[in-house]
């Protein structure tokens, strides 16, 4: 079995971790800049913690045979705060490297005006650097909120299939899927999602453009649980290609839409994607 | 060694890459976008003498830029970005500006950044400096043959440091890597 996770964040986690899921499969992630618990009160906090996460811990990750891309963003809570949002003039560096595969995370957290303004110059930015977009959904207000991302999704002109929602659940997934988004889902100890829940969502809505994280970062949360998640689906009679799809091929697909996913020194990865063992552009 | 009209010569034909050079020479800023890419938009292939592609041209694009854009590179790089500008330091027009950039690259945990610090550039580092990088390679097990002017610079005081290391390792019972080995054996014999 093969996992790729689509969104953890590492730096928080031990290299324990990185051994634990080494053994278990996880072959690939991807990192997106998030908030830490700590707020930020500057840009100078961002870019060091932007290096970190294509720099330091793709090092670490490699350390385990794993491989490690990154999403780069402004956050939507520190959207808020004005001693943050001049980051927002560095991200364009940061959007050019070769190991940065979407902007993200962006989104809403309580939907004010500044976080409106940032999603949209954010999705701007994901079109100017052909990029795709992670989108992070509130944990607050999640149902108004879902609404009003695809609403500016669908304002901004990005192909909603260069999108992927985050976090969704139950409540939200319909609406996501009509739009055409892809369906992340965050599966966490006692929040969010749980593996049971996550497979009864795929039997009623299929494994098309499912992608399943751990979503793993400094708060209580479990880098494992995409793993549990396989042997869920596994146990519930889904065939070995399917789990397959979810955990693996679907967010190969989802992030080598940038042209700048590199497997190409992944082991056991045993397949190819479009034909093509080397994803990044111009191969 | 590999000289910028050497890497003019070899990528002469790569019209990708002329084009942008002018650009640079344009509009110095337009560096910071497309140092980043230069995999992408120029290749990866590898060419003579240790150098790709994205290296020689990454070389090349710092070469028609100021001063402050090369640090800028540096200090916005990803760790191949970083290795690179590490790798043109010899060949570029900047005196001991870098230098601050070759310590830098020696305060990381990043093997691969360590040793890219301790090439031709290194001869401009103060000699405490310069000890404690060789001393740091071979703690972190970083191989000794790719530092620049090894033999001619190990000194006394290198040795003496050498020693200690290598007494600390076999009070814990630890192997001495043979290259650090070798080197004080040869120091001793001199």
């Amino acid at each position: 079995m093969r996992i790729f996770d689509p969104h953890i964040h590492m730096t928080s986690r031990t290299t324990d971790d990185y051994q634990r899921m080494a053994d278990s499969g996880v072959r690939a992630v991807v990192e997106p800049a998030f908030w830490l618990g700590q707020p930020r009160t500057g840009p100078g906090s961002f870019t060091d913690y932007f290096d970190s996460i294509i720099g330091w811990e793709p090092f670490r990750a490699s350390q385990f045979g794993i491989r490690h891309h990154a999403t780069i963003a402004l956050n939507p809570k520190e959207a808020n705060d004005p001693r943050c949002r001049p980051v927002l003039d560095l991200l364009p560096r940061y959007l050019a490297k070769d190991g940065v595969v979407a902007v993200g995370e962006i989104g809403y957290d309580s939907m004010t005006p500044a976080e409106d303004e940032a999603f949209a110059a954010q999705l701007a930015l994901a079109l100017d650097h052909e990029l795709p977009a992670l989108v992070h959904t509130p944990h607050r207000d999640k149902a108004r909120g879902l609404q009003r991302s695809l609403d500016v999704v669908k304002e901004s002109g990005i192909d909603p299939g260069r999108v992927a929602l985050d976090h969704l659940n139950e409540v939200t997934v319909a609406a996501a899927k009509d739009a055409g988004v892809w369906l992340g889902f965050s599966i966490y100890p006692d929040t969010k999602m749980s593996p049971d829940r996550m497979v009864a969502i795929l039997r009623e809505y299929g494994p098309e453009r499912v992608l399943v994280n751990s979503a793993a970062d400094w708060g209580k949360s479990d880098p494992l649980l995409t793993v549990r998640t396989a042997e869920a689906m596994a146990k519930d009679g889904f065939s070995e290609d399917d789990v397959d799809r979810v955990l693996w091929r679907n967010p190969v697909e989802f992030y080598a839409q940038s042209g700048r996913l590199d497997l190409s020194d992944v082991t056991d990865t045993g397949a190819t994607f479009a034909g093509n063992s080397i994803l990044r552009g111009g191969s | 060694m590999t000289t910028l009209d050497d890497l003019r010569t070899t990528l002469a034909g790569n019209e990708r890459l002329t084009e942008d050079l002018d650009r640079v020479r344009e509009k110095p800023e337009a560096v910071g976008g497309l140092f980043p890419a230069a995999g992408r938009r120029y290749g990866r292939e590898p060419l003579t003498d240790g150098w790709t592609t994205d290296e020689a041209a990454r070389a090349l694009l710092l070469a028609g830029s100021p001063t402050e854009e090369v640090l800028n590179a540096y200090r916005y790089g990803d760790t191949a970005e970083k290795l690179a500008v590490l790798k043109a330091l010899p060949l570029l027009p900047i005196g001991d500006d870098g230098v601050p950039l070759l310590e830098d690259a020696l305060r990381t945990n990043d093997t691969r950044l360590v040793a890219a610090a301790l090439g031709p550039y290194a001869d401009r580092l103060e000699p405490d400096a310069w000890r404690q990088a060789v001393l740091k390679c071979v703690f972190m097990g970083v191989p000794l043959a790719g530092v620049h002017r090894l033999h001619e610079r190990a000194d006394a005081p290198l040795k003496d440091m050498l020693r200690a290391f290598a007494a600390e390792r076999e009070a814990a019972g630890r192997e001495v890597p043979l290259d650090a080995r070798n080197l004080l054996d040869e120091t001793q014999e001199a």
